[in-house]
């Protein structure tokens, strides 16, 4: 440990005195924004947990007498809150596994040179990332099939992702053609190769592309808001909208309440803890991807 | 590979390109049933007939009648948008919001990446960068809420200043607000794809610039920025492609009714006008407008890119 110390010191002073302040100052620049992501998480996390009037007249305190866990324990318990997680987490799996299967499917022939209609097919595609029919010609069509208030209104019309295909594509072509060869000549057929011995060694790109997919539904809430009114129905973004932007707590939560003042104070309180109990999933497990990411993304970048 | 010949024999004649791609699919059909239909038929139904829908801004559409049924009324929608007062305020709001963000959000994530570069502890680079990456994992609706949190007038922000401005009232602060927490949330993220650009960078080359005593500007002016480079202009061509459909979830989100004069843009008013008010055709010919307006944006930019880039477009 001390030799590596030691190595890293030299290197820095090895370096010009105009690269020394440079640096400085670039780690300065990183260190500034580190601080910045990390402070006002740590502020929400200990508002969290202090009293409401404390909070309001005093701001976060150390004196523990004046934290509660009252905040935690109306959220907790809230039905509404349950329903929506329940619900997010039911459209984000299907919104990965159907997007996810649509997206590698089809970049399978696009990466393929002898494809027949690759380009047709790609100028269909492409055309859609620019340029498209808009808000409402959308929305009546979905109206038009019937999908109002109906989940599949959010899952189908956006599971192809041209993005997320190129990127799979390029990961594909990176994949060595002596492989497809072999599996040509012992005749295995198209569905055979991609899925024994294509995907498996894809695991990076799959694994970013869920993660996006995973995310991207578990974080959106316009196509919910628009499609979906009924409360049974409704993701986690949408009741977390009513309570952070809209300032309506859901009803049980601070009905209790003597005052509107007391009331109105507690809805703020319930904002902190609705923050942190919502973002914890996606912040614990999103690590355990960090390591795809750079390999994942690197496919994509590299051709655009 | 015999594919190549197969190919000239194929320009050769129409009738004989016809036969060979037939025996193609015969052989491959599998490719066009099980891998492409899918994609096809989404692509088809759910993006090229809304664009037929695009009809519905020349009508008074009345769902009841249908595009046909509906009274036809040409270019009356756009006159009466473009006539407007509000129109220019929406334009505007809608290009400041985009520009401005563009012009902040673009640099940061290169400026990260070439931070992160120089950090040469591997764990320490990693440790910063799961710091850097988190808010993206936030949904636009919780970083919603903690920006009006925290700059609420009791907030963390105003304590520390010693004030109690009500920003989220305030239409001059609105786009500070909106590019301010868009760079927070994305910028770490963003540097990936420039890290990853940047860890291509030849050693050898780099090697060969310390040795030859090369400063940090002239390495990152010879080794590093080519290495990127290619991925910056692509970045930038897709963002200036983007610029009209600067996000409306997050604008929607931060809007209050007392900063609307800097926060409506179009694609929140679209949404207002149609899907709120029912306005239907109007709606229709706004969300238009929008997307004719970022093609010819997205076009002429490609086309300066491929003059700057030696005829690479993308």
């Amino acid at each position: 440990m001390n030799a590596v110390n030691v190595k890293k010191k030299s290197e820095f002073a090895r370096q010009p005195v105009g690269d020394q302040m440079l640096l400085v100052v670039g780690y300065v620049v990183l260190g500034i924004f580190v601080v910045a992501i990390i402070f006002p998480m740590i502020y929400i996390i200990l508002s969290s947990f202090i009293d409401p009037i404390t909070l309001q007249n005093k701001g976060v305190t150390f004196d523990f007498s004046k934290w509660t866990l009252t905040a935690y324990e109306r959220v907790m318990t809230n039905a509404q809150i349950w329903v929506g997680f329940k619900n997010a987490l039911l459209y984000s799996i299907e919104a990965t596994v159907l997007s996810g299967a649509v997206t590698l499917l089809a970049a399978y022939p696009m990466s393929r040179p002898d494809f027949r209609g690759r380009g047709f097919f790609n100028v269909i595609f492409v055309i859609t990332m620019f340029f498209g029919g808009g808000l409402i010609p959308t929305y009546l069509l979905i109206s038009d099939i019937g999908w109002l208030d109906n989940p599949l209104a959010i899952l189908v019309p956006g599971a192809f992702s041209v993005w997320n295909m190129i990127i799979a594509r390029t990961y594909y072509q990176g994949i060595p053609r002596d492989l497809q060869e072999a599996a040509n000549i012992d005749g295995a057929s198209e569905m055979v190769y991609f899925f024994k011995i294509l995907l498996p060694v894809c695991t990076p790109i799959i694994a970013t592309i869920s993660m996006w997919n995973f995310v991207g539904m578990w974080n959106s809430y316009f196509d919910a808001m628009i499609y979906l009114n009924s409360a049974s129905k409704q993701p986690l973004q949408l009741v977390l909208r009513g309570i952070l932007i809209q300032s309506q707590p859901e009803p049980g939560m601070v009905s209790d309440m003597q005052s509107t003042a007391e009331r109105a104070q507690l809805a703020e309180l319930l904002k902190y803890a609705t923050i942190i109990i919502s973002s914890l999933p996606l912040m614990i497990m999103y690590p355990f991807f960090q390591k795809y990411f750079d390999s994942g993304i690197m496919a994509g970048a590299v051709k655009g | 590979m015999s594919k190549p010949s197969t190919n000239v024999t194929a320009r050769k004649s129409g009738s004989a390109w016809i036969r060979s791609t037939l025996v193609y699919v015969r052989q491959h059909w599998q490719l066009y049933l099980f891998f492409i239909m899918p994609a096809f038929l989404l692509t088809i139904i759910f993006r090229y007939i809304p664009m037929g829908g695009i009809a519905i801004a020349f009508t008074n559409y009345n769902p009841f009648q249908g595009i046909f049924g509906s009274e036809w009324v040409g270019f009356s929608h756009f006159e009466r948008f473009l006539s407007s007062p509000d129109f220019m305020s929406y334009l505007l709001n809608t290009l400041k919001l985009s520009i401005y963000g563009l012009l902040w959000g673009f640099p940061a994530p290169i400026l990260l990446a070439f931070l992160l570069n120089r950090i040469i502890s591997k764990s320490k680079k990693q440790k910063i960068q799961l710091v850097l990456y988190m808010p993206n994992f936030i949904s636009v609706i919780v970083l919603c809420g903690i920006v009006r949190i925290l700059l609420s007038p009791t907030g963390m922000v105003n304590m520390l200043l010693g004030t109690n401005y009500n920003f989220m009232t305030m239409p001059q602060a609105f786009r500070t607000i909106y590019i301010a927490s868009g760079i927070w949330q994305g910028a770490g993220w963003g540097s990936i794809i420039y890290t990853a650009a940047l860890s291509n960078a030849s050693k050898e080359l780099k090697e060969a610039a310390v040795i030859d005593g090369a400063n940090i500007i002239q390495q990152i002016k010879t080794v590093e920025w080519p290495a990127i480079k290619d991925t910056v202009l692509i970045q930038f061509v897709m963002s200036v492609g983007n610029i009209m459909s600067v996000g409306f979830e997050k604008a929607y989100a931060l809007q209050t009714d007392l900063n609307m004069g800097a926060s409506e843009i179009i694609s929140t008013y679209v949404y207002k006008k149609g899907i709120i008010d029912g306005d239907y055709g109007f709606s229709t010919a706004v969300g238009l407008f929008n997307t004719v307006i970022n093609v010819i944006l997205l076009l002429s930019m490609n086309a300066i890119v491929k003059k700057m880039n030696d005829g690479k477009g993308i």
